[in-house]
């Protein structure tokens, strides 16, 4: 048998992915990284971005919202709150949502309740648009 | 004996009560679809979530995070989850008691404190004046996600931080088919530490590296514990509500057909006796006439 990695992705709503894939990766809280078939055990949480998935010469992007990765040799475990396919993105809503946000955050300062909220839909804002470019 | 007139009208208002106690249960078996493949779906991530918190927070020392602290159970808190209407059979007087029992046995025999955290508008209303009640969120299950469960999630774990109780205990409707939900008591703080009982099987354990570290990802980790478990009680919840009123609709709707039935057969008896009443009256009359005559 290839030696092939098993990606699992798990929001709240629903299982979005279980395949097998060559390689993905994933936008980790302490900077993206790269797993391939046999990585070393990570437990790491996950930033807002983009997340990607390379299975047969083919890039599959996603923007995705905070989480964890379980990562063992065969498998990789993602718990995210949100994920969105970068070709089922609407572009003209996550531009909308970038500017409410935009606009929401500039009436906030830093000790506002609700400002990290508001700083997390500004991200993934952002993230869409930029996963929605690659798509 | 009633009036045909008094017979017929029961029957009507019998049969309208039918109408709509059908048309609850249809309802109910509509929600209930939803209702149970969002926990459902919700499953597979719950459970993950527990295997990598598992992984992380019992290995980790009692003191790296406020939310692992272990005091003397002095104070209590539960949160009671019931629905917010009725009509959906003993869905919630079950739960209900299971608490009532669990704040007698912990106050009488322990000599705890117990509040409340009340979820759900049934709860909140019976014991309104019954037990301390310190947060109420009615009428959340209409519509709810993720972040009405966050919300609850952070204030619980201030107030653990602050000291406001020590242990922390979740009661609600565990959902196991359509026709059947039982009561559950869980303790959610202090979160089970090895040595009481819970075991990660030996193969299972992997030495992972942690992203950041250790102490960073419990920081996230603990506080969507808490959303996470409140989330799907809620989930359990609303579905539980839609099943037990489905049941209990179905009951009364059947119900109704037989006292229809029933009605239907006085009210027939009693025509058969009026008209009965009136041949004789007729009989009599014309025999009495060609007496005379």
């Amino acid at each position: 048998m290839a030696e092939e990695l098993l990606v699992e992705i798990v929001t709240p709503e629903e299982m979005v992915f279980s395949d097998t894939v060559e390689m993905v990766t994933i936008p980790g809280g302490d900077g993206e990284f790269g797993v391939l078939y046999g990585h070393a055990p990570v437990l790491s949480t996950v930033k807002i971005g983009e997340l990607n998935i390379t299975k047969g010469n083919r890039k599959t992007y996603y923007a995705v919202g905070k989480g964890y990765a379980e990562v063992t040799a065969k498998k990789v475990t993602l718990l995210l709150e949100k994920v969105v396919k970068a070709s089922q993105i609407d572009k003209e809503r996550a531009r909308r949502e970038l500017s409410e946000a935009e606009a929401d955050l500039s009436r906030m300062t830093k000790e506002d309740v609700g400002f990290q909220e508001v700083s997390e839909r500004l991200s993934m804002a952002e993230a869409k648009l930029k996963a929605a470019d690659k798509a | 004996m009633a009036s045909l007139r008094d017979i017929k009208r029961k029957i009507q208002a019998v049969d309208k009560t039918k109408q709509i106690t059908r048309a609850m249960n249809m309802v109910a078996a509509a929600k209930l679809k939803s209702a149970q493949s969002r926990m459902e779906n919700f499953r597979p991530y719950a459970e993950k979530f527990m295997e990598v918190l598992n992984s992380v927070a019992l290995r980790v020392n009692p003191k790296a995070h406020p939310l692992l602290a272990v005091r003397e159970a002095k104070k209590v808190r539960v949160i009671m989850m019931t629905s917010d209407r009725g009509l959906c059979g003993a869905f919630n007087t079950n739960v209900i008691r299971a608490v009532e029992g669990f704040i007698r046995h912990r106050t009488t025999q322990q000599g705890q404190a117990v509040s409340m955290v009340a979820v759900g508008r049934k709860g909140r209303d019976y014991f309104r004046r019954k037990a301390n009640i310190v947060d109420a969120r009615a009428e959340v299950f209409k519509q709810f996600d993720i972040s009405t469960a966050a919300d609850l999630g952070e204030s619980l774990i201030s107030s653990f931080i602050n000291e406001e109780y020590d242990e922390l205990y979740i009661a609600f409707n565990e959902f196991r088919n359509i026709a059947s939900q039982r009561p559950r008591i869980i303790r959610l703080l202090p979160i089970a530490s090895p040595e009481s009982g819970v075991q990660l099987e030996p193969e299972g354990r992997v030495d992972y590296t942690y992203e950041p570290s250790e102490e960073a990802l419990i920081d996230e980790l603990l506080p969507s514990y808490l959303r996470i478990t409140v989330f799907r009680a809620m989930l359990e919840t609303a579905a539980g509500e839609n099943g037990a009123r489905m049941v209990a609709m179905e009951n009364a709707t059947s119900n109704c057909e037989e006292m229809i039935e029933s009605l239907t057969l006085k009210f027939n008896k009693a025509r058969q006796q009026a008209i009965t009443a009136e041949l004789m009256d007729i009989v009599g009359g014309t025999e009495a006439l060609a007496k005379s005559g």
